[in-house]
Order: C-alpha cells, then structure tokens, then sequence
C-alpha cells in the first residue's frame, strides 16, 4: 500500500507510544500512517457513541449473586449526552422511582453504580471483572451491598443521587472514560462518601486507566476496597483522602487523571 | 443600561451590555449550555446590529464584572492606556470593525491602538466579523518577542515542539525531541507537560532540557508546564528555568479554581527575569487559554465565554508573555461542540489576542468526543496560517499520547510552511541548516541514519536504561 519508508531512528520508538520516525512524502504522511491514525480515531469514536448492552451486563451480574436496576439519566439520547451535562446528572423521572423502589426494602453501605460515560467499549469490557474482584473484598470488610444500578447516560455525579437514594454510606461509579487514540477502553472508578447531590469532584477519589496495559481490575478492585476501608475510618472521601496514600499508589492514579487537566 | 433593537415587528430588549454582547456571539455550546445564548438566529443578528452602535466609550464605562469583586476587572481599568483610547473612543463597534479593515490602518497604527483596547472592545468587534474579517485584521497585526530566538517576525511561524510522555520516561521524551528537531520543529519552545507535578520530577525533566538545549546550542527555550508555584519555588532552588508557564482565565474566580493571583504570576515573572537567561529578549511567560474554562470553573458571571477568553488576555499581556495560546478543542464538545464551532473559536481567540498586542499561537485540537476529525484541523490550520497565527503545535503524528487529545503534528507544520512559503524563527532556521537537516530553503534533506542528534539520543537512551 505505501512505499514511503519510516525515519531511520524508528528504533526509537521503543522508548514511546507517540507516534515517531513516521517517514514522509514531500512533507505529507505516507499513506499508511493517515490511515493507521483514522482507523485509532474510528474506534474512539465508535467508543463514544456506541451503546452498552445492559441485559447482558445485567445477566453477567446476576451470575453474580446480585440484583440489578436498569436505569437512565435525562440525557435521553447521545447527542443530548455530549452537549447537556447537568442532564447526565440527573435520573430521568421513571429511573429514580424504581430506584426509590429498591432503596424501601433496606438501605447499604456500598452501592455500586456502572455508568457508560464516554465509552460503552470499557464497560462491558471491564466493568463485570471488577465487581467480580471486589465481591471478595466486600464480604472481606463485611459492608452490605445494595442493588448494582446499571445508569445509561450517565456522568460521574449522576451516583450522587443514586447512592442518596438507596440510603448508602458510599457510592462506586465505574464510568467510561473520553477515549483516547492509543486507548478507546479505559475504565474508571469514582468513589464518594455519604453520596448525595451537590458533592463536588473534590469530594470524591478516583481510580483511572482500568483497561489492558493500564491497570488490571484486579488491582483496581483492590485499590477499591483500600480507599473503602480508609474512607470509612475518615468519614470522608477526596483531597483529605488522597493526602493519606503513599506517593507511588497516587503516581497510579494520577498518570490517566482527567485530561481537563491541561488547564490546571 | 438596557439596549434596544426592532426587526420588523419585533422589539428585542437586552438588559445589559453583558447580555448583549452573550446574545451576539455566533452559536457555541457553551453558551447555550450556560443558558446565555440567543434563544433564536433572529435575536442572534437583532444583538448583533445593536452592539453595533455602541459606542467604545460606553463599553469601558461598563465593566462586565464590577470593579471590587474582580482583579481582572481592576487590571483590565488600570492598566487602560486613556491617551491611546481618545483615538478610537468616539467610534462605534461597528466603526472599529471597518477601521480594522480600513487599507490605510497600518500595523503601526493597530500596534499604537493596542493598548487601548480593552478585552470587552476586542471580543465586541469580533462577534460584528466573518471568519474573513478575523483572518484580514489578525494578518495585520504584527506582534514579535524574543527570548533566545525571535518569535513573530512577518513571515514566520513557530512551532512549540511538545514531547509529552505518559509516565515522563526521559528517554520517550527525548525520541520524540529528537524526532521534532530531526522535522525542523520546536523554535517556540520545546515545552514538556509532566504527567505528574511532583517537583523534583520536574526538575529533572527541565535539567534535561537545558543539557540538552546547551549542548548543541539550540536558539530556542525550555519549558515544563506545571503550576507557576511549583516553577517559582524550583527557580528560588536553582533549577534551570527558562519561561514560567500558567494556564489562566479571564475573572478572578476562574484563576482562583486554577489556584492563581496576579500577585503569584508578578512573582514569577520578575523571579524568571532575574534569571537573565534570554540570550536575545526578556519576555520570559507563556500562557495557556481556552473558551469555557471559566463557565467549566462556574466563574463565568453571566458573561459568554468568548469574552471570557478574551478577558484572559489581559491578564497575559500584563507580563509581556514569550508566548500565549488557547488551547481552542481541548475542552470538549460542551463548549465547543463542532468543528465548525472550534474553528470560529481558534479565529477569534487568535484575532483578539493579537489585537491587544499578544504573541498568540493556537493549539490547534479536538477530543474524541467532539463532532471533528482530521479535516476540521486542516482547515483551521490553512485559515490560521492565512490570519498569520504566530505559532503551533508540535506533537509526533498529532496524537499526545500523555494528555489523550489529537493536536498538530510536525507534518502538519511543515504542510503550512509549504503552502504558505512560512519561515521559521530566524535564529532557529539557521540552526536547522547548521545541522544539516534541512537546506538552503528551509526544507527538510532527506532523513540521515547517523545524524549526531539520532545518534546521541539513542546512546542516551541507552544509558538510562543500563
């Protein structure tokens, strides 16, 4: 397909996933490598708008031994999604009764919210593993689980309502992140104590890059359980928790941290 | 004050200026998100023709956010050069418009007038003009700094050459230096944003810049982009500083949310200063901007953000930057939905900045999310080219693999330097020929094997590894 050889320094690459030593033309890309930079960028975009399969993902936890909700944000559609924040933040009307519903029968320390956010290819592909690997964390640490809310359209604050709802002491929000070129499948976990409206992005902990390459959800769910235990000793989640942990395990954060972060 | 409007048999009524100028913006997101937007295309031009009699006059005696709640404001009042304002303060908005683009408004003159003009006059003047308007009156405006090059000299264009690694691996960082230079990019500055903050990572990473830049004489300067207080404390350590950089916004609230004072980034300045390591100038700051991160920080008063950005300005110009630029597509489709939408962005975040007399560049960008792709970020180039945009980015293959966003790449560069004939920073371009890697002409010679750069990055590479 293309004759334009790469740069003699293509060794060097071993060094950096950036895209070096791609060769030339005059001063254009050879074919393959606008390709090979189309096609990344395809499968992020199939990322952002492709839809989660949530009787699957439902099916998957029951397996589990756990009951689920389906559930939906006011975004109503994808275009919605992107363009209207605070309704990602909300549940819509129908959503937040069956919730309530759920949250009569007894109230939780744990609930679990699993949320496509800006890529349905990281939640079903990572999200069941990691309740899996935190299930014997739970039972570990003795904390009563509620149902798992599987929320469509949803920001990170939309578990904010759904914790308050279901009366729990914490709310996980496993969410797809923005997709990047390299990655269009990394998960993230979002933990929030004594959840309820109106808490900020400084009140919560994040756990970022859960996908191959990045952080197994092994490890992930261990990380989990650690911030859990360490929450629940400090009745608080965010900064002050974050303070606590030891430079290397906030490096493992901090690597994939919301990329907003440029204008920091 | 309320501003009136009839179209045939409807009377628009806007309460104030703030809101007259949010209903004239053309359509973004963010706008509409923040709920300030024209509800109908109809009300959108009814705002525009009423910001068109206003006088510039009535603009300064009405600051969008007041006098005591705001440092910006307060800077923007006191800093306002009356003697140059008394030369334009009769005109109207729609005056000002036609007086930029008047032939005989030189750039002498739009130079002299550039201290009058306030961040809220610019971003007026923008919303009355087409793309065309803004790529003519921008083209005018000759703006030039220096620090160990020249940057914004007519007929030039910059590149800042950005190696960002997701771990700061210092041997990934210096594969993708050696691939900037080797591409003749990074006469801006070679500027690194550390994936993580912690100071002595920092330190190390500008160390090896400086090494790096000293051993083969490079004319450009260093950068690590980390929080002016993490720079200002490594500058009182003696760790090699070149330019002090801080992402800023326009209201005090927002650069409260970035945890910055003008009183910190004064510090800085004058710590950098000191330092006397420009070799051929003193503007020793580079900026970074972008529409919506003060409605994203819940700072935006009421104002649309395009002011916003605007007013951003005037908080760079305060410290005589090497460089600034928006970063116009970072941020994501909330604020600027489409490529349609970046692109009017990218043209009047570059117009303003070089009306109020900036160095300004673009980060010509987008997310995954947002409606764009490749084609959107050539046509912003090419247009930003054409608008005479004083530099860009450098990112191999466009795609920063550290902050997870498509920018420009070295090739994108030099298609611009193709198109339009553009030249690189003087002293930079002599370089680029001294190291024989690019001819006579500024063109790159074919790729060496054993060029020295290649080679001693690799044995460096090496090193570190054993």
């Amino acid at each position: 397909m293309s004759g334009s050889p790469r740069d003699p320094w293509a060794s060097m690459g071993a060094r950096t996933p950036a895209r070096i030593a791609l060769g030339r033309t005059g001063v254009s890309l050879p074919t393959h490598e606008v390709l090979s930079f189309a096609l990344a960028h395809a499968q992020a975009r199939d990322a952002v708008h492709a839809r989660v399969d949530w009787a699957a993902l439902a099916q998957r936890l029951q397996a589990l031994g756990l009951a689920t909700i389906e559930a939906g944000s006011e975004a109503r559609d994808r275009a919605v999604y992107l363009r209207r924040p605070d309704l990602g933040r909300r549940f819509a009307g129908a959503s937040r009764e069956s919730i309530e519903a759920a949250a009569e029968k007894a109230s939780c320390d744990l609930a679990i919210v699993i949320g496509d956010g800006l890529s349905a290819t990281a939640v079903a592909a990572h999200a069941p593993a990691l309740v899996e690997a935190l299930l014997p964390h739970v039972a570990r640490l003795g904390l009563k689980l509620g149902p798992v809310v599987l929320a469509e359209g949803a920001r990170v604050a939309l578990g904010d309502e759904a914790g308050a709802l279901l009366g729990a002491r914490l709310v996980a929000v496993l969410i797809g992140e923005r997709p990047g070129l390299s990655a269009a499948d990394s998960l993230s976990v979002y933990l929030t104590y004594e959840p309820r409206p109106g808490r900020t992005d400084a009140e919560r902990n994040c756990i970022s890059n859960v996908r191959p390459g990045g952080l197994a959800p092994s490890a992930a769910a261990a990380t989990l359980a650690w911030l859990i235990e360490a929450a629940c000793a400090l009745r608080a989640t965010g900064v002050r928790l974050k303070d606590m942990r030891d430079a290397d395990a906030l490096d493992a954060d901090d690597a994939g941290a919301d990329a907003q972060n440029k204008l920091r | 004050m309320p501003f009136r409007q009839r179209v045939a048999a409807t009377s628009y009524v806007f309460p104030s200026l703030a809101a007259l100028m949010a209903k004239a913006s053309p359509p973004r997101a963010g706008d509409r998100l923040a709920g300030v937007a024209a509800v109908s295309a109809e009300e959108n031009v009814a705002a525009k023709l009423a910001l068109a009699d206003v006088a510039l006059k009535d603009i300064v005696a009405e600051p969008l956010i007041p006098y005591e709640d705001d440092e910006v404001t307060r800077l923007i009042l006191d800093n306002h050069d009356a003697r140059a304002f008394r030369a334009i303060e009769s005109l109207t908005v729609g005056e000002l418009r036609e007086r930029l683009l008047a032939h005989d408004t030189t750039a002498e003159q739009l130079a002299a007038m550039a201290p009058a003009i306030t961040p809220e006059i610019a971003a007026a003047v923008s919303k009355l003009m087409r793309n065309q308007d803004l790529i003519l009156a921008a083209r005018k405006c000759q703006v030039v700094a220096a620090f160990r090059d020249t940057i914004g000299l007519p007929g030039t264009m910059a590149v800042r050459l950005q190696p960002n690694h997701p771990t700061d691996d210092p041997a990934g960082i210096m594969a993708s230096i050696a691939d900037g230079l080797m591409y003749g990019a990074g006469d801006a500055v070679i500027g690194i944003n550390p994936a993580s903050d912690q100071p002595a990572r920092v330190a190390d990473l500008l160390k090896l810049l400086d090494d790096l830049i000293t051993r083969y004489a490079i004319p450009t300067q260093s950068c690590v982009l980390c929080h002016v207080t993490t720079t200002l404390d490594l500058i009182n350590k003696g760790v090699p500083v070149d330019l002090v950089f801080q992402s800023i916004g326009g209201t005090e609230a927002t650069n409260t949310s970035l945890g910055v004072t003008l009183g910190m980034l004064r510090e800085a300045h004058d710590a950098a200063r000191a330092l006397g390591r420009g070799t051929i100038g003193r503007n020793v700051m580079y900026f970074e901007t972008g529409q919506g991160s003060a409605l994203s920080a819940n700072a935006h008063h009421g104002l649309d953000q395009q002011t916003c950005e605007a007013r951003a300005y005037a908080v760079a110009r305060a410290f005589d930057p090497l460089l600034v630029n928006t970063v116009v597509g970072f941020i994501g489709p909330e604020y600027l939905y489409d490529g349609k939408e970046i692109l009017r962005a990218a043209l009047e975040d570059h117009f303003c900045g070089k009306l109020m007399g900036l160095p300004m560049g673009v980060d010509v960008c987008y997310t995954n999310h947002a409606e764009a792709d490749q084609d959107d970020m050539d046509v912003i180039l090419t247009a930003l080219a054409a608008a005479g945009v004083t530099y860009i980015m450098g990112v191999p293959g466009a795609d920063d693999v550290m902050l997870g966003y498509q920018s420009t790449s070295f090739h994108d560069a030099l298609y611009l330097r193709e198109a339009f004939g553009l030249k690189r920073a003087p002293e930079f371009e002599a370089w680029l020929g001294r190291m024989g890697i690019t001819d006579s002409g500024g063109r790159l010679l074919p790729a060496q094997a054993g060029h020295r750069l290649i080679a001693d990055a690799a044995a460096e590479a090496g090193r570190r590894a054993s």
